[in-house]
């Protein structure tokens, strides 16, 4: 384990039903850093966020978050706080788009909620929509009115499922580079999934290879592409590997 | 003959008491117990969602008549005093009127998108506070609820006559006094009076649309 690990998963085991759904032998998820979870439909990416997010609990092994282990015990408020996920499918609340980005602040009760929420719209190229009802957007620039949610309340821990899915590659290029920004101005703790090989390289410090819910290889990214310690990851990122 | 009398005042002022005092004690009792129901997810759902609905179906004459049996002098809630009072209308409304707020609510919760609730956690809601968004979310559905709840409270008259007794100044509420003067041949009073019951349900119907279409905080 390295002594700036955020999370630390050991021998994490998550099961539906009978259905085996992912393991992973053992991850440390570094504070500060941008790890890129790499793996294709079905590989067990956003099981393994919701893991991270304390949305489900493990059926084995052990799971940390700092000090404190959430293997069978609900995150408390104040660390679930800290931690969001931004999820594949968003859904937003009936409302207008400023309000959907306000929403996390107000739970907070947080001061100066009206400046963090143009910021944050302004960053992501959604100004124009901001008094726009969030149900006609389309489903980028939903995506984005997640990200910008998540964004607006300034969390220690980013989760990324799959966020730019079904952006534009335009947006795509203002996401990453906004989230990177936001990343290094703050040191924010970043998981992003992807089964896109491009971008988890242009976005990860470090990635991760998951496939059929094993957790296969974890290695600083460029290291991860060029020269891979497991035969499947260099199946997988040359694309020989087809699944 | 003068339709607007005392009496006809009177009358007007204690099916709006009786009826919004049911409406608001079931809502009271009846939303949180749909939030949680649309919300939960448990074995004997179905099986509570069918007694819900059979609620909803309940014979007004069958809850007066059951009310009757317990609120009379050799009844188990005789010491209530309630017999022939408003208290005892109130009670039948209620038992009327709830199962028509809890139905509904709990269907208009279960129809928020069921990926809504966790992904309130992971914006860092609280139990309470994911709940009462999802309530906002659901609130076209829950003011509907409200105002069937209303609807049934107001027009229904077979409960209301037996353990009410539709005594003059004290009981008597316009189903009950329609009832009477049709039986009395006063057509023209007795229409007067249903005039003004559709008159209060329009008015109360577009005070919960009014609300239908408000703004609530997130």
């Amino acid at each position: 384990m390295t002594d700036d690990a955020l999370y630390r998963l050991q021998d994490l085991r998550k099961s539906h039903g009978s259905v085996f759904t992912l393991h992973v032998h053992q991850l440390d998820v570094r504070r500060g850093e941008v790890l890129g979870l790499l793996g294709p439909t079905g590989a067990g990416k956003s099981t393994l966020l919701r893991l991270l997010a304390g949305l489900e609990h493990p059926t084995g092994g052990d799971i940390r978050f700092e000090d404190s282990s959430f293997v069978s015990t609900e995150l408390p408020l104040p660390i679930r706080r800290r931690i969001t996920l931004v999820h594949q499918r968003p859904v937003l609340l009936t409302g207008s788009v400023r309000l959907n980005v306000e929403y996390g602040l107000r739970l907070r009760g947080s001061q100066d909620r009206a400046r963090k929420v143009e910021e944050v719209l302004d960053r992501l190229g959604l100004t124009e929509f901001a008094s726009q009802s969030a149900q006609t957007l389309s489903g980028g620039q939903v995506q984005l009115v997640a990200l910008a949610r998540a964004l607006v309340i300034e969390p220690d821990v980013l989760l990324l499922d799959e966020p730019s899915a079904h952006l534009d590659p335009a947006y795509v290029a203002r996401m990453e580079e906004t989230i990177r920004q936001i990343q290094q101005d703050r040191r924010m703790t970043v998981v992003w999934a992807t089964h896109n090989l491009f971008q988890a390289h242009r976005v990860a410090v470090r990635t991760a290879l998951l496939l059929n819910g094993q957790l296969l290889e974890v290695a600083p990214t460029e290291e991860f592409f060029t020269n891979p310690s497991d035969p499947r990851t260099a199946d997988f990122v040359q694309g020989r590997m087809v699944y | 003959m003068p339709f607007f009398t005392a009496d006809f005042w009177s009358i007007l002022w204690l099916s709006l008491r009786v009826s919004g005092t049911a409406v608001l004690i079931s809502s009271f009792i009846g939303i949180p117990c749909g939030v949680w129901l649309g919300l939960s997810q448990h074995r004997g759902q179905r099986l509570l969602s069918a007694l819900i609905h059979t609620g909803m179906a309940f014979p007004p004459v069958v809850v007066g008549l059951v009310l009757y049996i317990l609120l009379s002098r050799s009844g188990p809630l005789a010491f209530l005093g309630w017999m022939f009072t408003i208290e005892a209308m109130i009670a039948a409304q209620t038992i009327l009127a709830s199962p028509f707020v809890i139905g509904i609510t709990m269907s208009a919760v279960a129809a928020v998108p069921t990926e809504l609730p966790e992904q309130l956690r992971t914006l860092g809601a609280s139990e309470r506070q994911c709940r009462w968004t999802i309530l906002r979310e659901a609130r076209h559905g829950v003011l509907l609820a409200v105002a069937a709840a209303f609807g049934r409270s107001v027009s229904e008259v077979g409960a209301v006559l037996i353990i009410g007794g539709n005594i003059q100044g004290h009981t008597r509420v316009l189903t009950t006094a329609i009832v009477l003067e049709t039986g009395k041949g006063n057509f023209e009073f007795a229409l007067a009076l249903g005039g003004a019951l559709l008159l209060m349900a329009l008015l109360v119907n577009l005070i919960i649309v009014r609300l239908q279409g408000s703004r609530l905080p997130a």
